[in-house]
């Protein structure tokens, strides 16, 4: 490591401004736009082949095989009550590690890769009666567009999620 | 390399060696103990000395000591064994444990623990012996080995013979180890006897040393670091010893050394335990030794250790392999036989090496019963002591195997049942010789393969469940009893939850405590639990498993759209009832009678909520099912077939889904979900049955009576 010091300082200065902001996957409901952490995300694929499960609330799709692993689908559309809940070509599922379980959630549509720095990020304003600001970690400015941060792990291990088993019932 | 790096081998070897040394002291006949038996005693303590030594463990490396010079006395017949010294030994043994297992932590071991277990090591050599117990050279002093003895008479006192008890020097040689291991090496050998001289490089390096312990000692505390192969143990003579030796002609100038004998060939031991006389023949001992350690070490080489996540990886996979090998079969029987028959061919050939591979697989994660057996017989020595009862362990069918995980679960259930049993259910002596049975009692664990299932069984020659105090207890507990019941639903009665952990009426009343657990845990084990009891005769508690929990024998089911799996063995016959045999019971319920039986009807369809199933239930299929002793008549639409599933956990990423037990995935890659035959009796009485659900159609009506 022989890097001359003059050329060495501006480098570090940009990566310890990447090291402050975050990427994130964009991904649509209906005309909204959220956003989870990228680094949450395992890979996208395609919605097909899941095996419903009995007595589950209405958003819990069921289950599919994710080569090998059973990974329980949850329609976030049905979640959030939007309207025109299709599956179609366009459908797909974001499977994301949340802790040490593997969980896909249907979305409507994945756009792009957004890299938002600390200034972009707002906070979440409380509000909200089917999403809860708990679940969000902000809100993403980007020039006319609005992003909705969700906080992942927070929204799927929560009781309401009904994914996770809650403190032991026995 | 770090020396930490053999922490763990030292652990996993010195867990072993102490499990043998409990094993070994169980076994022990105090009144004639077997010499084989105190010899390898004494050389799984002197191992685990050397050992922690090696790795600073001076805790244990101490409190080892101790208890390996009482071993010696013990072994040379000094020490006459008694049930309260082998008590001590067991104890101190648990010590060493709790000491390793601090280590093993990082931590230091309790101090105060450690004082106590050695003044009672101390004490019960003073006791015993009538001197104290320090190092050992000044015991060695105190009590004159019979050999050294021997041969001070044969061959006129040496002063060679005084160093060191043997007299004899060792040379051990070190072949390719390191400088780092060597050093340690050194110094461990230091302690074990005195270092006469040292030379040699990195490929050979050679130690000659004065010790009173055996080739086969040093080679125990060796292997610790080294290899076998990386060391060499000779016996040499040396001009002392050469001199007391006038049998010996063979045995000659210090320029043989280098191509001396090894120890069974050596015969300077000969005339030395001829003329002492002992009963124990040292050579003989030094040979069986040898063949011991050699048995060990030819078991060792043909046995290697896998962490066992690496084993279920191995399992996973294969599993998947079986899945994509049922999706190129669902596929290629859609092509034509004729013009890809070479296809159909290697497909075959595939299907039967994916299934061997399976198969053998599978078995390296199953696991002797001896595993959970070899815990009892302390238990129920420690406890029979406890309650002042005599009680004789009989295991049989040690060797039957179960799967890894299935033996870790049944441990603590197992427990209980044994628990149970010498404390309720075999009584004192003296109530056993009033009721004209033998004083002793007798529990015997066996465990059989029966089917794909396992039977293991705790049975006692106790005092049996009484079906009076039982119904009585249950009675005034508020369930339901009749005196029309059945024996067998008597005694699933102690099952019930809570029964009997009020107030200890009797003998009797004690084997509730904890019995739905035990039900509990066996039934998430996909197993259940049977109970036969004879008044005055005694129990046997009968646990019924499946093999492995892998794999699944089920048959897929069709209801609507969607595909389920029924675990084989709870299905018991097929058939599409008809109209006449069907009767509705108080407005909803639907029974269905099958041979004189009357079966509660539970469609499927409606406890699923399965969308477009037929509703008929006449042009349904009835599928008659039993599950933790509940039978019923389970309506789906179709049956599709009998097939091994690999079980997927559906806990791991999801939930525990109510009437379901776990998942699996099918020929066309799609998830199916296993039913839980038990959960889904459960469930469908949650879910109050509208007839309308079951059936449109006109039935025959019946009075409630």
């Amino acid at each position: 490591m022989t890097t001359v010091p003059q050329t060495a300082s501006p480098i570090d200065k940009a990566q310890a401004l990447d090291a402050h902001s975050r990427e994130f996957l964009v991904f649509s409901l209906g005309s909204e736009e959220y956003a989870v952490d990228i680094l949450k995300v395992q890979e996208i694929r395609g919605y097909e082949n899941v095996t419903r499960i009995a007595n589950a609330p209405d958003f819990i799709k069921g289950v599919t095989n994710l080569r090998g692993v059973i990974v329980p689908i949850v329609d976030l559309r049905i979640k959030f009550h939007l309207d025109n809940v299709e599956y179609g070509g366009q459908t797909v599922v974001i499977v994301v590690n949340v802790g040490e379980r593997v969980v896909g959630i249907v979305v409507d549509g994945v756009s792009d890769v957004m890299t938002l720095t600390p200034e972009q990020i707002k906070p979440a304003p409380e509000f909200g009666v089917t999403l809860s600001s708990d679940y969000l970690s902000g809100l993403g400015s980007l020039e006319d567009r609005m992003l909705v941060l969700v906080d992942i792990d927070k929204l799927l291990t929560s009781e309401e999620m009904a994914l996770v088993d809650t403190v032991k019932a026995k | 390399m770090d020396i930490t790096d053999f922490y763990d081998t030292f652990f996993e070897e010195a867990e072993e060696l102490l499990s043998d040394m409990e094993r070994h002291l169980l076994d022990l006949d105090v009144d004639d103990p077997d010499p084989e038996l105190l010899n390898a005693i004494f050389r799984a303590a002197h191992s685990i000395k050397g050992g922690a030594g090696t790795f600073g463990f001076v805790v244990l490396q101490e409190t080892t000591h101790i208890l390996e010079n009482l071993l010696d006395h013990t072994r040379r017949g000094e020490l006459t064994l008694r049930r309260d010294i082998v008590d001590t030994f067991l104890e101190a043994k648990d010590m060493l444990h709790e000491q390793m297992d601090a280590y093993r932590n990082g931590a230091e071991p309790d101090p105060v623990a450690f004082e106590r277990i050695c003044n009672t090591l101390k004490q019960l050599a003073l006791d015993e012996l009538g001197k104290s117990m320090g190092e050992p050279t000044e015991q060695a002093a105190a009590t004159p080995e019979p050999e050294a003895a021997a041969s001070d008479a044969d061959s006129g006192k040496s002063p060679a013979a005084e160093a060191g008890d043997g007299g004899d020097v060792l040379r051990v040689s070190l072949l390719d180890v390191g400088e780092k291991d060597r050093q340690l090496l050194v110094e461990e050998l230091g302690q074990l006897g005195t270092i006469v001289s040292q030379q040699g490089d990195a490929k050979r390096y050679e130690v000659d040393l004065t010790a009173s312990v055996s080739a086969e000692d040093i080679e125990a505390v060796m292997c610790f670091i080294v290899e076998p192969e990386q060391l060499a143990i000779e016996r040499v003579a040396r001009p002392a010893a050469k001199a007391a030796e006038v049998q010996a002609p063979a045995q000659s100038e210090p320029a043989d050394q280098a191509a001396a004998k090894p120890v069974e060939e050596q015969p300077v031991a000969k005339p030395a335990t001829a003329g002492s006389g002992a009963s124990t023949d040292k050579p003989a001992k030094a040979a069986e030794n040898k063949a011991a350690a050699a048995k060990n070490k030819a078991s060792e080489s043909s046995s290697i250790r896998v962490p066992v996540d690496k084993v279920d990886q191995i399992i996973n996979l294969v599993g998947e392999l079986i899945i994509t090998q049922a999706m190129l079969d669902q596929t290629a029987s859609e092509i034509d036989g004729v013009t890809h028959s070479s296809l159909h061919n290697g497909l075959n050939l595939l299907q039967r090496n994916a299934r061997d591979l399976q198969e053998a697989v599978m078995s390296i994660r199953m696991m002797p019963m001896d595993y959970v057996f070899s815990r009892f017989p302390r238990l129920v020595r420690d406890l029979a002591a406890k309650l002042g009862k005599d009680i004789e362990l009989v295991t049989e069918g040690k060797s039957t195997e179960l799967d890894k995980s299935l033996i870790e679960r049944i441990i603590d259930p197992l427990t209980h049942l044994v628990r149970n049993s010498l404390d309720h259910g075999i009584e004192m002596p003296d109530a056993r010789e009033a009721a004209g049975k033998p004083r002793g009692g007798k529990l015997t664990l066996s465990a059989q393969h029966q089917g794909g299932n396992i039977l293991i069984e705790v049975i006692d020659d106790g005092a049996g469940l009484s079906r009076k105090k039982i119904l009585a207890k249950a009675e005034s507990n508020g369930i339901a009893v009749s005196d029309s019941m059945s024996d067998d639903d008597v005694w699933q009665l102690i099952f019930a939850p809570g029964f009997s952990t009020a107030d200890q009426v009797s003998d009797v009343s004690g084997r509730g405590v904890g019995m739905d657990v035990v039900k509990r845990n066996i039934q998430a084990m996909g197993g259940h639990v049977e109970i036969m009891s004879r008044e005055g005769h005694g129990t046997t508690t009968r646990i019924v498993l499946p093999l492995t929990l892998a794999i699944l024998d089920g048959m897929s089911i069709k209801v609507g759209e969607e595909v389920f799996i029924l675990p084989l063995g709870a299905v018991l016959e097929s058939l599409q009832p008809s109209r006449d045999e069907l009767y509705s019971m108080a407005g909803d319920d639907l029974l269905l009678k099958v041979r004189d039986e009357y079966l509660p009807v539970i469609a499927l369809h409606h406890v699923l909520d399965v969308a477009d199933a037929r509703t008929d239930i006449t042009e349904s299929i009835v599928v008659i099912v039993q599950g933790e002793g509940r039978r019923y008549a389970l309506v789906v639409d179709d049956l599709v077939g009998q097939q091994q599933v690999v079980v997927k956990n559906l806990e791991t990423n999801y939930r525990k889904v109510p009437g379901i037990s776990a998942a699996t995935i099918l020929g066309d890659g799609s998830v199916a979900l296993i039913l839980d035959i038990a959960d889904l009796h459960r469930l469908s009485r949650r879910k109050s049955t509208p007839r309308s659900a079951v059936t449109n159609t006109p039935i025959q009506e019946v009075i409630p009576s």
